[in-house]
Parts: C-alpha cells; structure tokens; sequence
C-alpha cells in the first residue's frame, strides 16, 4: 500500500467482546502479526462468568484504511461478537492501572512519596527501604509518573495496559 | 407413568453413541456422501466406524495435501462441502498446504484431523502437533473437541461455518480419547452456532445507489470474481440477465471464469496479469466499475496507484474485510452476490426502459479487441502450447460436461485464456495461493463428484510431479481423469520471469531428469500417450477423450514460448506487454520496482 504512506497515522482505541473460550486470544494476536498490524496495548479479562463472555481492549496505530481494516478484520472472528472503535463512537474514558516499585531511602524516599500524593497515587507496599505505589490515569499521566521516579530509585514497573469504555449511557 | 412413542426428535432423550459414531452421524445430516482421507494412528476409530457403515463413501488419497485438494475439487465442482479427514502430526501437517489453498480461494471444507488422547495433549507424544495453533491462521476457523458432549454441536457448527458467510476451510481436531468416549448425538437443528451470523442481506438503499451510478455510466464494466461462482449456479444466471439487460461489456477474474459465458460478445475475457488487452484498457478507462464477489487481488489490479484512475467503484462482497483493502472504492456493499444481483436485477427493471447508449464505448472495446491480443505464432515446426489448447477447445466444443483443472504457471494461463468457460463450477484452479499440484487432486475430486464427466487437468511437466502420486488414487477408484501435459522443459513461468526480470539467468528453473510420462502413466495401471509433432496433436486427443482410464498426455511444445498479455508486477492496466516486441519500450525503473513484487 506504498500509495498510502503520506496518510496521516492515527491511534484508535477498541472495545472487543468474545466468547472467553481456549484459542481466542491467539487468534487476535495471530491476526495482528500475521496482517502486520501494530498492537500498542491489549488488555482482557473475563467480564461475564455466565456468558462466558470476555472483553479485549486493544489499541493501534494506523492509516485509515488499516484501523478501518482492524476492526471489519477482528469482526469476521468467530468467537468475537462485537468490535466497537472508541475512537470513532464519540466520548470514551481510557485508564490504565500501574504497580510502581521505588527502592531508596534518605531525602529520595520523602520524595518519592511527596510526589505519589500529588499523583494520588496509593501506597499498597512498604518497607523500611522501599514502596509498591498504585497508579492509575491516562497512559501519559502513567508515563510522568515513571519519568520522575526513575532518579528516586524505580526498580520495578508493572503495568496493565489501557481499559476503555464508552461515556453517557451508550453501551456496547 | 409410561411414555409414549414420540416422532419429535428434539424432545426425545438424544441417541448416546462413541465420539466416532457421533462424526459419522454429523457428517450424514449434513448430507456428506464421500470423504477424502488418509489413514493413521490418531483416527483409527473413525476408520473402525466407516468400516462398518455404507452412508459415507471414503476416497483413499495417497498424500493429505491431495485429500484437500480433492476436496476443494468436489466442493468447487457441486457447490458442497468438501471434507477430508486426515491423522494427527504429519497427517495435519501435510493438509496445511490445501487448508491455505482453500481459505485463499473461499472454498467451503471440513478437515477431521486426528489428535492424541487429551491427557498426552502438550507431552510432544507420538505424531503430536499442535494442529489448531498450526492450523489457525490457515483456516477460516478450527476446533480442538476435548469433551464428547460438545462434538455433535461442534461438527454441525464447523459446517454452519465453512458454508456461510464467505466459505471457508474448517479444522476439527479430534483427540483419539474423545473419539472412543461414549457421548449424545444432536441433530444440526439444535445446534445453531452461538454468534456466527454474516450479514447476506445487501443495503437497499445503496443497491439504489449504484443503479443511480449504472444508469449516467458512459463507459461502464463488470468485474467479478469467485465470489459469484460461491453464492450458487442462481447466481450466474442473475449475472448472465444482468450483463444481458444493461448491454455493459463483463471481465472475469481467474477464480470467477464461468460465471459468465465465456461464448457472450459482452464478455471480454479475463482480467489481470495475463487477462486480455480489452478486458485491462476497460478497467482502466472505465468510468463506472461494477465489482462483485471479487477482491481487487494484486494480480487484478497491477500497480494499484494507477488502477482505474477516472472509476467509480461500486463494491459487492459477502465478506466486509474485503472491501476499501486494496482499492477505495465509492460505494461498498456488503452481502450475498447472488442476493445483490437480484436485487440489482429488480431495480434496474423497475427503473430502467431501454439499453443505456454505450456504442461509443463499445466501438472503443472493439477497438481493442481487434489487436487479437492472445494471438501466437504457429509455425508447423513446433507445437506451440496455445495450439494445443486450441485443439483441445475444438474437441471438448459444445459437451456440457467438462471439468477443467490446472496446476500452476503458464499452462494455467493458457487454460484460463484458451478454454471455453460457459458455466460456473467447471473451472478448478487454485488462485489465490498459486499451488502447484492442485490439478490432479482436484480433478480427481471433481470425477468423484460427477461420474461420467469428461475431467480434465491441465499441466506443466514440473507441476504435475508435485502430486503424481495421485494416479494411484485415479486407477484404484477407476476414475477416467485426464491430465493434459504441456511439456515445455522449463517451469515455465519461473522462466519467463526470469527471462523478463532476471536478465536471462536461468537459475533452477529447468526441467533436469523428467520421467517418461507414457512409461509412468502406465507403470500407475493408466494409460500414457505423447504428441511430438504439431500433426499429433489431434491424435492424442481424441485417444485421451476415448481412454476409458486414469490418462496421461505428454504434449511436447515450444521451450521458449511465453505467456502474453502480460502487466509486469510494478506496472499498471495501460502498460500491458502484448508480445517479445514490447519488451524494450519498458521504462527500466519500474522494472526494478517491480522486481520485488511476486
């Protein structure tokens, strides 16, 4: 698709119901490498034990003509049920969930909880010489957290990826 | 309390039966008659359950990549679904190559493969593979059964899916201890599948649209493809009134010859890489573009900056992903191409008196048409490959039931350009994945499907070694297949390109060390024949239509011959290569750029 290349890139967020049944992620994932698509972040879990139902949350980055080929592409998967791009219904809220491990002591350790308060992040971890903060925000509020706590002794990061959903009343 | 008889099967207690009994019982509701299959340690129950049971005939094939491909012969040639039931390991292995066949060129299958028990499932046991992690981007969808309560609702919803919605190859992979276990058989009428529901129905409103679109077009075309030839024969009848009403001139791609009449002065033959001179300049100067069941591939549409630059598209196909992925187009629809050709059908009769005035137009394709593009030079000297297909026409004219093959390359072509195609599923070829050693297999499943039809598959000497093996096959069923070598020495496209792109470095590309296929025809209990001279040729063929076995023909023809019309990759529609002659006047940049398309 050489003709394509001075398209404008753009990152779309998407909501994927599926049967929570063996293979299905596979073939999500399978779709993507084998079609050459970038996956910036994927989430899933089990949202409905009953139905067995669950949802993906995925993000990419593409052309046009590959984010509209992402979603009629995931559409036509047998276990998938649904595939909605956020991006393109309207208002949505994205959040991600990150468990930060910052190791030090002295002048670096006040620091680093003087700026997890201003980040309203939680303490859910903490030893005479280190803490385990809880995070969550925009994946850009995740990464400023980070930036900062790498000189006051980040040792170790955990992050969930982005879980997204719709604003108003509107669902999937 | 006692219980009456009753007639309902959905209320009545569910017949308890073992996982191989349940395959069969599936297979027989969904009215399968004949499997392909080969075989092996993992699916030897199955093999015990079809032993002793006379509902479903079993085709023994000698390698499982020809299972499928005989499959896709049967599927392609009645519209069914093809199934094939194959081993665990090598045997799922070995079907792969068909698998992809089949998803590429959306032909409806059910492959059964063989599994280990459950609890060896992931211990790398004996022929253990990991056929559904293997196999899933190779099908349209697959299954790993481990419970025999869920087998009956699998098997019918593998079939459910490898027939609607865009057709497809189907994996069932079948654990041996699930095909021993004890468990209750369903019908396929409780067993709808849980959310599989393609969308047939195409938009009213665009189909008005596009008749909008068709009605001011001053240089329209149709453009179909396969998707015609899957939607049923109705829908080439639809297509045939269609073009008919309008007085539009249609092209076909390579998997959708037939849906059309090729006889029709309004065909104008196929389109693409080696399609007809009149067919590319139309797509290329049209200004309205009827497209149905068709995917713009890479080998329609050239260098798609410069495809059918002044068009606008109008796009009808049952699979959504298909539509805006290589071309834009104005005005997609997304259904059955049969359901939209009626539906075009209805509107244009409603709306539309008379013929639109298109005489410019034609005089324009005409035009082109008088460069007589698919001429050769025939000299009697040689026999050229054209000639002999040009016989083989001769002698099949008029017979209603001709089933055609190729394997893959310029013979394929040849086929393609000089074989009469008037009727849908009569055309087996494999186009989308381009395999070599399709023909064979492919006849021999469509002479299965249609005993007493004249089949044959057309080849190259290289091709046809890929599945030779199959004449067993051939002889041991008394199947009267015939497959027509046009024996030039070379993998003769591979030659050709590297003639036009390779500066004539031959690399690999010969011939070396080919059997005596008379002696080989013979040696498999069939019967060879070989034309050398141009005046053989009609010898050979008359004894081929005569032979009441498995035939070979070994037709010895130019070496050097190459396969025109040809778009070099890079190229676009208006930039065709009609002969040798053009060869110099090509811009040598896009050569380079095309060098490294396929």
């Amino acid at each position: 698709m050489s003709y394509l290349n001075n398209e404008p890139i753009e990152r779309h967020t998407f909501a994927v119901l599926v049967d929570n049944e063996p293979g299905v992620l596979a073939r999500v994932i399978g779709l993507f490498s084998g079609r050459g698509y970038n996956i910036e972040s994927l989430t899933v879990a089990e949202i409905d034990h009953e139905k067995q139902l669950s949802r993906i949350t995925l993000v990419s980055r593409g052309t046009r003509m590959v984010i509209d080929q992402i979603k009629v592409q995931l559409d036509r998967l047998v276990p998938i049920h649904t595939v909605l791009d956020l991006t393109d219904g309207g208002p949505f809220v994205e959040r991600e969930l990150a468990l930060v491990k910052v190791v030090g002591t002295g002048e670096h350790r006040v620091e680093a909880l003087r700026i997890a308060d201003a980040f309203r992040a939680r303490v859910i971890d903490s030893t005479a010489e280190s803490f385990v903060f809880e995070l969550t925000g925009s994946a850009e509020k995740l990464d400023a957290f980070v930036d900062i706590m790498r000189p006051l002794g980040l040792a170790e990061l955990s992050r969930t990826g982005a879980a997204a959903i719709a604003r108003g009343t509107a669902t999937i | 309390m006692t219980a009456a008889p009753t007639t309902d099967q959905t209320t009545a207690a569910p017949k308890t039966m073992t996982g191989a009994q349940l395959v069969l019982e599936a297979l027989a509701d969904q009215g399968v008659d004949t499997i392909f299959g080969y075989p092996g340690g993992a699916v030897l129950p199955i093999y015990d359950a079809l032993y002793q049971q006379n509902r479903i005939k079993h085709v023994l094939v000698r390698h499982e990549q020809a299972a499928v491909h005989a499959a896709e012969g049967y599927a392609r040639s009645t519209g069914k679904v093809g199934v094939v039931l194959v081993t665990s390991g090598p045997g799922a292995t070995n079907a792969v190559t068909g698998l992809v066949d089949a998803l590429m060129d959306s032909i409806p299958l059910v492959c059964l493969t063989g599994q280990v028990p459950t609890h060896l499932i992931g211990n790398d046991a004996f022929q253990e593979a990991d056929t559904t992690g293997i196999t899933r981007p190779a099908t349209k969808h697959n299954y790993l059964v481990k419970d025999v309560n869920q087998l009956a609702r699998t098997m019918h919803e593998a079939f459910f899916v490898a027939r609607n919605g865009r057709p497809g190859p189907v994996v069932v992979d079948l654990p041996k201890d699930v095909q021993f276990a004890s468990g209750p058989y369903y019908g396929p009428d409780i067993c709808k599948p849980k959310n599989y529901k393609p969308q047939t129905e195409p938009d009213h409103a665009a189909i008005e649209r596009a008749i909008d679109l068709m009605v001011k077009a001053e240089r329209p075309i149709f453009y179909t493809g396969g998707g015609v030839i899957n939607a049923g024969p109705r829908a080439s009848e639809l297509l045939t009134e269609l073009v008919r009403l309008t007085g539009f001139p249609c092209t076909n791609t390579l998997m959708g010859l037939g849906a059309f009449p090729a006889s029709d002065k309004q065909f104008v033959g196929m389109l693409g890489m080696h399609g007809t001179y009149e067919a590319n300049l139309a797509m290329h100067g049209c200004d309205v573009m009827i497209c149905i069941g068709a995917r713009f591939d890479d080998r329609v549409t050239g260098k798609t900056s410069a495809f059918s630059p002044n068009s606008k598209k109008i796009h009808v196909d049952i699979d959504a992903s298909s539509i805006n992925k290589n071309i834009r187009v104005d005005l997609p629809i997304v259904g059955d191409a049969g359901r939209a050709l009626e539906l075009l059908l209805a509107a244009w009769k409603k709306r539309v008196a008379a013929k639109p005035k298109i005489d410019a137009w034609w005089k324009q394709i005409e035009f082109w048409r008088a460069r007589d593009c698919l001429r050769y030079g025939q000299t009697k000297d040689v026999i050229k490959p054209q000639y002999a297909l040009e016989r083989l026409r001769a002698a099949i004219q008029g017979r209603d039931d001709v089933f055609i093959s190729t394997e893959v390359g310029q013979h394929q072509m040849w086929a393609a350009q000089f074989l009469p195609f008037n009727k849908p599923n009569r055309w087996l070829t494999s186009g989308g994945l381009g395999t070599m050693g399709y023909g064979l297999p492919a006849a021999i499943g469509a002479q299965i499907a249609n005993p007493g039809a004249l089949c044959i598959d057309v080849a190259g000497e290289a091709s046809i070694l890929m599945n030779i093996q199959e004449m067993a096959t051939a002889v041991q069923y008394r199947l009267p297949v015939k497959v027509f070598i046009l024996n030039n020495q070379w993998m003769g496209m591979v030659r050709q390109w590297q003639q036009l792109l390779h500066g004539e470095r031959y690399s690999q590309s010969y011939s070396e060390s080919l059997p005596d296929f008379v002696k080989l025809a013979d040696a498999f209990g069939g019967v060879g024949m070989r034309a050398e001279k141009y005046d053989d040729v009609d010898r050979v063929i008359a004894e081929m239509l005569a032979a009441d076995k498995p035939c070979i023909v070994d037709v010895a023809v130019d070496p050097n011959e190459n396969c025109f019309p040809m778009i070099m990759g890079g190229h676009a529609h208006n930039e065709m290569l009609l002969g040798p002659e053009d060869r110099k006047s090509q811009d040598p940049t896009a050569r380079e750029e095309g060098m490294v398309l396929v």
